[in-house]
């Protein structure tokens, strides 16, 4: 060991006066806080810079506007006057924000009973139970939206399972391309973002209230709604949260299963950056949504905050 | 639980509901190598014959190969600088008490809530104004942006759960800084850089929306598939290919999943795991 040796050696020389650098270099050993930053330096340089440059870029194009093939750099409130006025644009969004509403809702509630097996009937193998319950999120997104299209189409499993069974004579023609077909894609795909805040809010419940509940005569149910669910609720809001905002950009899945009455904003989106040739405008419409999820994701921080101290 | 008695069991309902939630997650995927083997263009029932054929195509479509093989080499590149930072990134939170962690973090996680559509624009626009050419280059480090909070969280699980102190003697008996990661550190928290490397392989590999926009002309895996989906003829080559790679993100996760939760590892899913 060269490095250590070479290391021994300088510090059994006492009477020299350490030098600037060595001072230094001694403070910087000793600041816990100044090592840690620099360890986490390239990091979050690395993070900083690839979401904070980019954004920025996009902020700016978002005030320039599209001219035939160019692009003038002049500033511009045009494009935030058109994602204002134009009915379209609003109409997408409010689609989107409500499908991807009911789609966390509808994830929650499916996904809470299951958290709620493991965390309190699985007793042994959780581990695989877990891993079983997050694994086809890992799994190839498109290939899982692409299953359901294979499952809802036209002519797809359900319906002609269910003609060859006898049970309809006539494809179910509402099953794809509608916002139904894209909630229940959409739960599927994003079901772990659910059930893992969940099981773990669920897990970290300490067992002896539940017990004390029981003492003092509450039932099952009723200790469920008085103990467990209060308790949980970090989880539930978590998981909400988590599953709303991603989804409200999603693009595969209405691309491929929501035909035109299931189109939403990431669809224009994705437009404007290609057929439609307008990326101040495809800018704008981002940076809009953005700010509208932000906002509206705050407002439920705020309020399930003012909610569960009211609880407790 | 046994107070429940007067209104059945509800353990054998939850465990009931348990399957059934279960099977709504896995069948939808199973549908895929179903129809794989199935000697027919459409995906209808009932199911017309066995046929391998539609794997056989696989071995003679050379783009699929190329683009196999172009989310290989991103996939692998993503995946080590990925857990590279992560490493560093999850090194420094868990040792160090550092003023302004929380929000540090919370920066570095932001991509996790940031809609990968929108991260996909703006890094289009940054490279197209610096003049960058898209190649599998800015796919590359768009996958980097993606995978980073996953392989930060995989790391920051593993380096909690170990005894400190371990590190500490290594410490005491004149190890120095270097020495004590690569003979101590690195070893204990071998399983999580291993499960991080797994798990962002298989994100990069699997992303499509991110690589949609960045990839330019050299196609990768997904995009392959996304483009084919529009040809009914190939749907069947669609299905093998899809069989395939579900199989082996399956295993590869498994294997990650397994490797991190088991053990050393600090239960980031609650206790007695």
């Amino acid at each position: 060991m060269p490095m250590s040796d070479s290391a021994a050696l300088a510090s059994t020389q006492p009477d020299q006066r350490p030098t600037f650098g060595e001072r230094l270099r001694r403070f910087y050993s000793r600041s816990d806080a100044m090592r840690g930053y620099t360890l986490l330096s390239p990091t979050l340089l690395v993070m900083v810079t690839m979401l904070c440059i980019p954004f920025g870029i996009m902020v700016l194009m978002s005030f320039w506007t599209q001219s035939g093939f160019d692009i003038s750099t002049s500033f511009s409130l045009d494009n935030y006057a058109s994602v204002a006025e134009k009915p379209i644009f609003q109409a997408l969004l409010i689609r989107s924000l409500i499908i991807s509403g009911f789609c966390a809702v509808a994830t929650v509630l499916i996904s809470y009973p299951m958290a709620y097996y493991v965390a309190f009937h699985v007793h042994r193998r959780k581990l695989l139970w877990i891993i079983l319950m997050t694994l086809p999120f890992w799994t190839s997104y498109l290939l899982r939206v692409f299953a359901w299209k294979v499952i809802l189409g036209f002519n797809g499993v359900l319906n002609t399972g269910l003609i060859s069974l006898g049970i309809i004579d006539q494809p179910l023609e509402f099953l794809i391309y509608s916002p139904t077909a894209v909630v229940i894609t959409l739960a599927h795909a994003w079901a772990a973002f659910a059930i893992l805040p969940i099981y773990v809010s669920l897990e970290k419940i300490d067992r002896s209230l539940l017990e004390a509940a029981a003492d003092l005569g509450d039932g099952p149910v009723r200790s469920f709604f008085r103990v467990t669910l209060p308790l949980s609720l970090p989880g539930v809001i978590a998981a909400m949260l988590l599953i709303f905002i991603p989804t409200v950009g999603d693009y595969v899945t209405p691309a491929l299963v929501g035909g035109p009455d299931g189109l939403m904003m990431a669809n224009l989106i994705q437009a404007m950056f290609g057929k439609m040739n307008n990326w101040p405008l495809g800018s704008a419409l981002a940076v809009s949504m953005m700010i509208i999820v932000t906002l509206i994701a705050l407002a439920y921080v705020w309020v399930t905050r003012k909610l569960v101290g009211r609880i407790a | 639980m046994s107070r429940a008695g007067n209104f059945g069991s509800p353990s054998r309902l939850l465990a009931a509901y348990a399957i059934l939630y279960l099977a709504f997650l896995y069948i939808p995927v199973l549908f895929l190598p179903l129809f794989s083997f199935n000697d027919a263009l459409h995906t209808t029932f009932p199911l017309k014959g066995f046929t391998t054929k539609w794997y056989e195509q696989m071995f003679y479509d050379e783009k699929m190969h190329q683009a196999l093989w172009n989310s290989l080499k991103v996939g692998a590149v993503t995946s080590v600088v990925a857990t590279t930072l992560g490493i560093f990134g999850a090194k420094a939170v868990t040792r160090f008490r550092l003023p302004g962690q929380k929000p540090i973090i919370s920066v570095i996680m932001l991509p996790l809530v940031i809609p990968v559509i929108i991260m996909g624009v703006a890094l289009l626009i940054l490279f197209s104004r610096m003049g960058v050419p898209l190649t599998l280059f800015t796919v590359t480090l768009g996958h980097i942006l993606i995978c980073v909070p996953f392989a930060m969280a995989t790391l920051m699980a593993r380096f909690e759960g170990f005894d400190r102190s371990m590190e500490e003697a290594a410490a005491d008996l004149g190890d120095n800084a270097w020495h004590t990661f690569w003979r101590v550190t690195f070893p204990l928290v071998f399983p999580g850089v291993l499960a991080s490397l797994l798990l962002c392989f298989t994100i990069s590999f699997d992303e499509f929306i991110m690589a949609f926009f960045l990839a330019g002309t050299e196609q990768t895996l997904p995009i392959f598939i996304y483009g084919q989906l529009r040809f009914p003829q190939k749907l069947p080559s669609v299905l093998a290919l899809g069989a395939c790679i579900l199989v082996v993100s399956f295993f590869v996760v498994f294997f990650s999943q397994w490797l991190q939760r088991r053990g050393g590892g600090k239960p980031t899913t609650g206790a007695g795991i």
